[in-house]
């Protein structure tokens, strides 16, 4: 009969019990421990022993078994500091492939790092500069119609609340009101400016830290037709000389200037060119709709606290105050909370914010995204080192014999890659400096919302990441050399077992090739979903055609002109342009049912010209003034919700719809169209008619010279307006732009999947050579036996194609499931996942790393076997 | 000074380190004293006792061979200093003349 195997104390209690206690009293209390666990096997049985074990390891956890922590260890850290040095640039230098594969994998995977390090803390500072950031709380408002259960997050709020906020809390320092979307131009004497300006009441310089030039803090703002302008536009008005005190005349109106603050720091949620005293609004007039609880669209309102109060408890008051006001509204219930400033940034999406938003999920994915690939580079460190570590076992043996003890040689082995990649980090800055250059000019808008500064608080930050990303890496090797017997190293240093570990270095490659497969595989399949957006049938041409906003000017006499170009086949109005994402809507009522229908104000050319496709009836015929509209053109949808004439587009012909006030004929249905961008279903839109819908004129070219024809359509244009630049844009173009974030996106992940594949193949080169190096003379004896080439090539690359195989196996099914079940369930137009395209990412994958295996391989098994035996 | 003091406890393991003569090592110690008292000794217990002695110098010990039980570690043995014969014998002497004192108290009968 077989012996039963002794019964064994748990193995990490008794290493718990070594690493605690005082060594003093180590061998004893270890013995005694094991004495009473034999003597517990046999009576209680080794469940139970093994348990009472644990618990006495515990129960031993005392002041007086505690070691002491050793300060002489760490003094001897600081000597041995240079010796260290001197060994590891030794051991660079000796081992130049892998330390390049290292320091090169270090260095690009942590410039990804310090990139992402250094968005974050932009974003994190974002409204840094204003000193009262953190109490400072913008009053946000959730409102929902009645008879809909759908409510709306808004960012801004209603006047009203500002005016009546203190009462309710009167611990309130400061309120400010302001109100977004003054545009109009500038005229300074002769000159002419377009400017961009908010109102604001008089708080808002003191709510907000803008400092003041020139100009009263207290009554800048305080008149009616008061304007303030920041020194950037000041300069642009009235050049050098001084503003204060001079006018500006919008229209009719003219404004007095009472002050200038200085240009605004790039990370600030709040912009302007000018400011203009919210009491303008009201003058002349006042404006009861303005202050009303239920005009909500358009106002931010800000609050300050004194820094004793906790405004996190102040909710209820504001809901009281919700509460009272609602009884005013009919339609709608509107209730306001608070928002600290410092989460307006990193706030999620809010309607009608301003500043810039970005998505905790987005940054964390980010962060996500860079700490894969560090670890990624983190991995290839390991592998080799440990790979690698009879090379080095004789140093750690003499270490060990001459006197060091295992904290010694962890620090020696983490010291090491702490240098090594303190060294990658100042590669991966010269890399970063140029990522960052070329992640700014990315897109237009990203340069808008980063500046990427580098400041000393980021350079400690870059610092702490070099030190932890060496820790990470070096930590494995460390404790692998840490426990080196050095008896059993010195004396043969062949028996150690340099492949124990294979196991773990398997799972390293496969997790990084996984990762890297996901990162192509999704590359490419975001690549082609992002192609079916932008190229997809919209139930409308865009081909050829060119949007022109007309920025204040008379749509008819431009038209005018500009049909005289040759290139210029025909030309349309129209209120917006649709499938960019933007919506305007108003209520259409048949019948007794009355709903919100999205809308677009054309002129009779613009149906024909986008060649939307009628399913009965006709373009307008009547050509009404504003205001006198007859006819209404609809889709699809429209009949669908209403259900008018049964949803048959026949029968709904002369259909009588309201809207606006006005009963109009439906003369026309249209097929469905994507009138909002592609993440929406199609929805009810209707089309009236407006001979000067004011806002774009659509131009149609035949012109294959696109540059030529845009140049005499800029001549045509100075010619009707000298103010204003030019703003045409090509609608293929355009659609292209309204899904600049998807293609943002897919950049920034092929740049990750392009690192991540060369940081991988670099670790799998390494390995490679390793592996080939240390099998050479295995190769030479089997050859001299006769073995073939190709049956050594085999024999080598097996192992690597294995892992491969089954990285290709894991990672494809999880990249599939990941966008087929939760990323494109977003979109309800989106491509079918096409499996040649994974399997096409894969392959180049597959074939990048069969070139680097092969590659060596081929060199090991064409050796000379008589060269490499003669050596021994 | 409170550490020339011996505890009850300390006493008992002092007094079973002497009676066990070249055997004093913590098990053994434990199993002893579970014998005299009827008590159950923790280990844990009698090992910070036992380290206390020493602390104090009240008791000496030394490590003994490896051999193949207890997973090859050695015992700690331990044996009572001349300053730990002095406390127990003075501990003994304190508790005799008490003894001697308790008037018209018969220890046969007592019990």
């Amino acid at each position: 009969m077989k012996q039963q195997p002794k019964a064994t104390p748990p193995r990490w209690a008794t290493r718990f019990l070594h690493w605690y206690c005082r060594p003093r009293l180590l061998e004893d209390l270890e013995g005694d421990l094991n004495e009473y666990f034999e003597r517990n096997v046999a009576r209680k049985g080794v469940r139970s022993a093994r348990l009472i074990y644990i618990l006495d390891v515990l129960k031993f956890l005392r002041p007086y078994t505690i070691r002491k922590i050793e300060f002489f260890h760490f003094f001897i850290h600081w000597i041995m500091i240079g010796s260290y040095f001197k060994t590891s640039r030794r051991s660079l230098v000796r081992n130049k492939l892998f330390s390049l594969i290292n320091i090169v994998g270090l260095a690009v995977s942590m410039s990804v790092g310090l990139l992402v390090i250094s968005i974050v803390s932009d974003l994190y500072s974002y409204d840094d500069f204003q000193d009262k950031k953190d109490r400072t709380y913008r009053i946000i408002t959730k409102t929902v119609e009645n008879g809909q259960t759908s409510e709306t997050n808004l960012a801004s709020t209603s006047i009203r609340v500002g005016e009546k906020i203190k009462e309710s809390i009167p611990a309130i320092e400061y309120v400010t009101a302001m109100r977004a979307g003054f545009s109009g131009d500038a005229k300074v004497g002769n000159s002419t400016v377009p400017i961009e300006a908010t109102w604001a009441d008089n708080s808002f310089l003191k709510v907000f830290r803008f400092p003041l030039l020139k100009g009263d803090l207290e009554t800048a703002l305080k008149e009616p037709q008061s304007l303030v302008l920041t020194e950037k536009t000041a300069e642009k008005l009235f050049g050098e000389s001084d503003a204060l005190g001079k006018t500006v005349r919008f229209d009719s109106t003219i404004y007095t200037v009472t002050g200038v603050v200085q240009n605004i720091p790039k990370l600030s949620h709040i912009n302007f060119q000018a400011l203009i005293s919210l009491a303008s609004i009201d003058a002349g007039h006042n404006d009861a709709d303005l202050h009303s609880w239920a005009n909500i669209w358009q106002n931010y309102v800000y609050v300050t606290f004194p820094e004793t109060i906790d405004a996190t408890k102040l909710q209820p008051a504001l809901d009281r105050l919700s509460k009272q006001e609602n009884k005013t509204l009919t339609n709608r219930t509107v209730s306001v909370s608070m928002q600290p400033m410092k989460d307006i940034v990193l706030g999620g999406s809010l309607m009608n914010n301003i500043g810039p938003t970005f998505a905790p999920p987005v940054m964390w994915t980010l962060c996500g995204l860079a700490i894969v690939v560090i670890l990624s580079a983190c991995f290839n460190y390991t592998n080799l080192s440990v790979a690698r570590s009879m090379r080095r076992s004789r140093e750690v043996g003499i270490r060990k014999i001459i006197g060091a003890q295992k904290s010694h040689v962890l620090g020696q082995f983490m010291a090491e890659s702490v240098i090594i990649a303190l060294l990658a980090l100042v590669f991966s800055f010269a890399l970063f400096m140029v990522l960052r250059k070329e992640f700014l000019d990315l897109d237009k808008h990203i340069a808008d919302v980063f500046s990427l500064n580098i400041s000393i608080q980021n350079i400690l930050y870059f610092i702490l990441l070099a030190v932890i990303t060496g820790i990470a890496a070096g930590l494995m090797p460390a404790l692998f050399f840490s426990k080196m017997n050095a008896l059993h190293v010195m004396k043969d240093a062949s028996s150690m077992k340099i492949f124990r570990r294979v196991g773990i270095r398997k799972v390293l490659i496969v997790v990084q090739f996984t990762l890297s497969l996901i990162f192509i595989a999704a590359t490419l399949i975001g690549y082609n979903q992002y192609k079916g957006l932008v190229t997809f049938n919209l139930g409308f041409k865009t081909e050829n055609i060119i949007n022109l906003r007309l920025q204040g000017n008379k749509g008819n006499v431009l038209a005018k002109e500009i049909a005289q170009i040759p290139a210029v086949k025909g030309i349309s109005q129209s209120m917006m342009i649709t499938s960019l994402g933007s919506k305007h809507g108003t209520n259409l009522t048949y019948e007794t049912d009355s709903s919100l229908v999205w809308e677009n104000q054309v002129d009779e050319h613009y149906l024909p010209l986008h060649q939307h496709q009628f399913l009965a009836g006709q373009n307008f015929t009547a050509r009404p003034e504003k205001g006198k509209e007859s006819e209404i053109i609809v889709n699809q949808q429209v009949l669908k919700k209403f259900n008018i004439g049964d949803q048959n587009p026949e029968k709904a012909l002369g259909k009588i719809v309201s809207v606006s006030g006005q009963q109009l004929a439906i003369v026309g249905v249209v097929k469905d169209f994507h009138y909002g961008s592609l993440e929406n279903r199609i929805e009810p839109v209707m089309f009236r008619y407006s001979s000067e819908p004011d806002r774009y004129l659509n131009v149609k070219i035949v012109s294959q010279d696109l540059p030529a024809t845009l140049e005499s359509i800029q001549k045509v244009w100075r010619k009707v307006d000298k103010v204003h630049e030019l703003d045409a844009k090509i609608y293929d173009e355009q659609i292209e732009e309204a899904y600049a974030q998807f293609s943002l996106i897919l950049k920034i992940i092929g740049v990750i999947a392009f690192l991540a594949i060369c940081i991988a193949s670099l670790g799998l080169f390494g390995m490679v050579v390793f592996t080939t190096e240390t099998k050479l003379k295995e190769i030479s004896i089997r050859k001299v036996l006769g073995a073939s080439e190709t049956g050594l090539i085999y024999l080598l690359c097996k192992g690597f194609l294995l892992l491969l195989v089954i990285s290709t196996v894991i990672a494809l099914p999880v990249t599939y499931l990941f966008f087929d079940k939760v990323v494109l369930t977003k979109f309800p137009y989106h491509q079918a996942i096409s499996i040649s395209d994974m399997l096409g990412g894969s392959l180049i994958v597959m074939l990048l790393a069969f070139f680097l295996i092969g590659s060596q391989t081929v060199k090991a098994a064409r050796n000379n076997p008589a060269k490499v035996l003669k050596s021994e | 000074m409170k550490g020339a003091n011996l505890g009850e406890f300390e006493e008992l393991v002092l007094l079973t380190i002497a009676s066990l003569a070249s055997e004093a090592y913590s098990v053994a110690i434990c199993d002893e004293l579970e014998k005299y008292t009827g008590r159950t000794a923790k280990l844990g217990v009698v090992h910070s006792v036992l380290n206390r002695l020493e602390e104090k110098g009240l008791a000496k010990s030394r490590l003994g061979e490896a051999t193949s039980a207890r997973g090859g570690k050695r015992k700690r043995f331990y044996e009572v200093s001349h300053a730990g014969k002095v406390a127990l014998v003075k501990s003994k002497e304190v508790r005799e003349n008490i003894w001697r004192n308790i008037p018209g108290f018969n220890l046969e009968g007592s019990i």
